[in-house]
């Protein structure tokens, strides 16, 4: 916080909620600029605010890579002869594990040559497959992000993601398939809408309990994280369920609620990526151009000051919870129109605990989460052809997860391991206040 | 200490929480007339079994009068909420166990309805209360360390997963169930060990490196598991720990097999209940323990090491964490199965909220808990019209509307969650 003068004496009543909202002013403004420092010196910052993602990200696979080689039986053989055969045998499964890794994510080189040459349509998506659906798997965790994100923004953890967007898919599949006879501007939109709802109300739950009882929102979302999942169950085997079907599914949506393919088969990329990317940049402008976006931030960056200055907290909470719900309710409407079709029971896999690690990542800003959604995406598309090529088991994502989130939260180990230079204190007030405490 | 006296006074006395709580009582009541009492055919009986399945008889069936039952029981309520409703003050300081009284009375009356005409064996149902109530308390009373030092351990599913793992582990590695369990301990203070480093010595956001822990745990257990223990059956064949009958007591009726014929787990749950009541409450230690989760600064200037003790805790709320978690591989099923815990250390903190951040209350809520669960098996196979996954939601339901302050609100250690900063 910067030291200020008070201009006007202490004993006038208008000036408290005047000096706080100064306060909070200058915090915010000073937080968008990256710190009061000269020209240089906030070059710099960027140029570390950085370093550290990249590190973490970098020693997290470095990480990855020495578990692979210690869990491969083949390397304890070969080490065994020699150690030399041991070295080599480690190297030949580190580069057998990535470069699947690499191909999965985004497709082998010498394919899509292959491929463009020959002029195949077919064999042109096949190659191209791998790309786009690392972008298909990046969109929810855009949502998610973003989700999680705005909810740090106000100071209150959302760790309900999960739940919310069960809510989401069941609210978007209930109104693909039940209405019928639309056309596809009035379907999708509604359907997409109705996504957003269903996380919204699984949002405002837990918000609301939390404006008016104190109750500390990370049990209240976990708890309706489970209890989402057994209303599904129920509603997939009971009055959501498929007529004729022994498994518990819905009935196909509609096509007029499809979220559009861009290309034929096998890719299964579709609109819902730029959905996302226009809700993310939504967000931005809610965040940082609107009046509701300040007084949000606000209340996470010091809800007492804030309500000093005459904002409403729990008002601000509820929003917050919200909204972030809405988010999280359009990841799960996103999979149902634009992947699945339909809607079946554990289709999210562990996607509220990965866009804690996303919101972190991408230090709670749009932009960021943008960005740290695509690393995770194209990571966890690359694991799936890791697992099939190389027979790495696919939760080797969550282990490097966690291990970036360890070093994105406490950048102090990352500038010990590489003898970084340690920041100043104005950069330090930053990091630790910006996912808002406790 | 006479301000939260006082709070609390008034909070149990006020006058709209009286009149809710009343009107709570007497619907109570009308509900089992209503829909109990009229549902059930005339001259059904509800037999209760009272010995747990497989045990040799010691105790012979209830046999109850559905109808005439659930009418006393319904009369009980309805009495009890005029209590509250007419005298003053209602039933003051004892409303919240008056409550309990009534929540138990309903679900009995539940029982006797649902197993009218048919029978119930209701030491089974107990039993398999005890038996789902064990890694609940235990993931709790790990939290309860913790928590009572400033530590929120959110990490508490992870340590259990990870305890579960290694003690299957090491358990078939070295055909010894001992060492298992030694290893599924060490493994949680390892955990336990990480939550302290990073929450006390780099200041994470507490909550951000429980997260952290489960997120690695969950990935790391599945992980080994896909890799060798799914593939390697002899890797994942530990055995489970028989159990122990005590001679004498285990012959009481109803309550004696079910509490004095079990695994090493639920003796050791008892046990660590006692010492930490006891250790908390009673001792030097366990006053400079809470000290630090209520005002370190203060327990700073008496001399106490904020720091050590709190790492000391993290600690020892890692080897609780991960003793709970053998429970799930070598006290229960006998092999490792990713994600077994499914959510239970969740429900653990959720337990120790509801518990009032004590020993004793982590284990009513735990118990609270175990019995929805297993009733919702049990009510499975009585064919009840309720769709289980209602029942199998309770436990969820309860928490959120324990954590709203209907039961009063409960008191958090002070300090919790935040890090310590030397002064000076």
């Amino acid at each position: 916080m910067s030291d200020q003068t008070p201009s006007t004496p202490k004993s006038d009543p208008q000036s408290e909620p005047q000096k706080a909202a100064e306060i909070l002013t200058e915090e915010l403004v000073n937080e968008a600029k990256g710190g009061k420092q000269s020209g240089e010196a906030r070059g710099k910052s960027w140029n570390s605010g950085l370093v550290v993602p990249v590190l973490a990200i970098f020693t997290g696979l470095v990480i990855g890579g020495l578990l692979i080689i210690f869990t491969d039986l083949k390397f304890y053989e070969a080490w065994r002869q020699s150690p030399g055969a041991g070295l080599r045998a480690a190297w030949d499964i580190l580069v057998t594990s990535y470069a699947s890794l690499f191909t999965g994510a985004f497709g082998d080189p010498a394919r899509i040559v292959a491929a463009i040459q020959s002029g195949d349509a077919l064999a042109i998506r096949k190659a191209f497959y791998p790309f786009f659906e690392s972008l298909v798997a990046t969109t929810p965790y855009i949502f998610g992000g973003l989700s999680v994100a705005l909810g740090f923004r106000a100071g209150v953890f959302n760790i309900g993601a999960e739940g919310q967007i069960f809510m989401g898919a069941i609210f978007a599949a209930f109104v693909g398939y039940s209405l019928t006879g639309l056309p596809m501007i009035i379907h999708l939109p509604l359907a997409i809408l109705a996504g957003a709802l269903g996380g919204g109300i699984w949002g405002f739950i837990p918000g609301w309990l939390k404006a008016k009882t104190g109750g500390h929102e990370v049990i209240n979302t976990i708890m309706l994280n489970y209890i989402a999942f057994r209303v599904s169950d129920w509603l997939l085997t009971g009055p959501m369920k498929r007529p004729g079907s022994a498994n518990p599914v819905s009935p196909s949506i509609a096509e007029s609620a499809y979220l559009p393919k861009f290309f034929g088969d096998p890719i299964r990329f579709h609109l819902g990526f730029f959905v996302a990317l226009f809700v993310a940049w939504l967000v931005y402008w809610f965040l940082f151009k609107t009046k509701w976006g300040f007084e949000l931030r606000s209340v996470g960056a010091n809800p007492h000051a804030a309500k000093y200055a005459g904002m409403t907290v729990s008002l601000t909470t509820i929003l917050a919870m919200t909204l972030s719900g809405a988010l999280a309710g359009l990841a799960g409407a996103n999979e149902v129109l634009g992947v699945n079709h339909n809607l079946a029971m554990a289709f999210s896999s562990g996607y509220g605990f990965d866009s804690i690690a996303l919101a972190l990542l991408g230090k709670s800003h749009p932009g960021g989460v943008v960005l740290a959604a695509l690393l995770f995406g194209t990571l966890r598309n690359g694991a799936t052809n890791m697992q099939l090529k190389a027979g790495i088991p696919i939760d080797i994502i969550s282990i490097l997860q966690a291990v970036i989130l360890v070093f994105i939260a406490a950048p102090a180990i990352i500038r010990t391991i590489y003898r970084l230079r340690q920041p100043s204190v104005e950069e330090q007030a930053l990091a630790i206040g910006s996912w808002g405490g406790k | 200490m006479s301000t939260t006296a006082l709070r609390r006074e008034i909070e149990l006395v006020s006058p709209t929480r009286q009149r809710v709580m009343g009107a709570l009582f007497l619907l109570a009541g009308i509900a089992i007339w209503w829909f109990f009492g009229m549902a059930v055919k005339d001259g059904a009986i509800t037999k209760f079994g009272m010995t747990p399945g497989g045990m040799q008889a010691t105790m012979p069936d209830l046999k109850l009068p559905s109808e005439t039952t659930l009418n006393i029981l319904a009369a009980a309520c309805v009495f009890i909420g005029a209590f509250q409703l007419v005298r003053a003050g209602g039933f003051g300081k004892r409303t919240n166990q008056i409550l309990g009284l009534v929540a138990g009375i309903f679900v009995f009356a539940f029982l006797v309805y649902a197993a009218a005409g048919k029978s119930l064996n209701l030491a089974g149902l107990l039993n398999t209360t005890l038996s789902k109530a064990v890694p609940l308390t235990l993931g709790a009373l790990s939290g309860i360390i913790c928590e009572r030092a400033g530590i929120i351990n959110i990490g508490i599913e992870g340590m259990m997963l990870m305890g579960a793992m290694v003690g299957a582990l090491v358990g078939s590695l070295t055909g010894s169930l001992w060492i298992g369990l030694l290893a599924a301990i060490l493994s949680g203070a390892l955990l336990g060990w990480v939550l302290g480093v990073l929450s006390i010595r780099y200041k994470i956001n507490q909550i951000i490196s429980g997260t952290a822990i489960n997120i690695f745990a969950t990935g790391m257990t599945s992980f080994i598991s896909a890799l060798f223990l799914q593939r390697n059956e002899a890797l994942n064949n530990p055995g489970t720990f028989k159990a122990w009958e005590i001679p004498v007591l285990s012959q009481t009726p109803l309550l004696g097999p079910i509490l004095f014929d079990n695994n090493i787990f639920v003796y050791s749950m008892f046990a660590l209940l006692v010492i930490l009541q006891v250790g908390l409450f009673y001792t030097r230690w366990g006053l400079r323990h809470r000290a630090v989760g209520e005002h370190p600064r203060a327990a700073d200037t008496l001399g106490i090491n904020v720091i050590r003790t709190r790492y000391i805790a993290s600690l020892l709320g890692g080897m609780v964490a991960g003793f709970a978690g053998g429970y799930f591989t070598l006290g229960s099923v006998g092999r490792f199965d990713e994600v077994m815990t499914a959510g239970r250390g969740f429900i653990a903190l959720a337990a120790m909220i509801f518990g009032n951040w004590m020993p004793f209350g982590a284990l009513g809520a735990g118990l609270l808990f175990g019995f929805a669960d297993s009733l919702a098996s049990k009510l499975a196979i009585l064919g009840i019209k309720i769709p289980s996954q209602f029942l199998l939601m309770a436990p969820y339901l309860a928490t959120m509307i324990i954590l709203a302050g209907v039961v009063g609100r409960g008191q958090a250690p002070a300090a919790e969650g935040e890090p310590y900063e030397k002064e000076g």
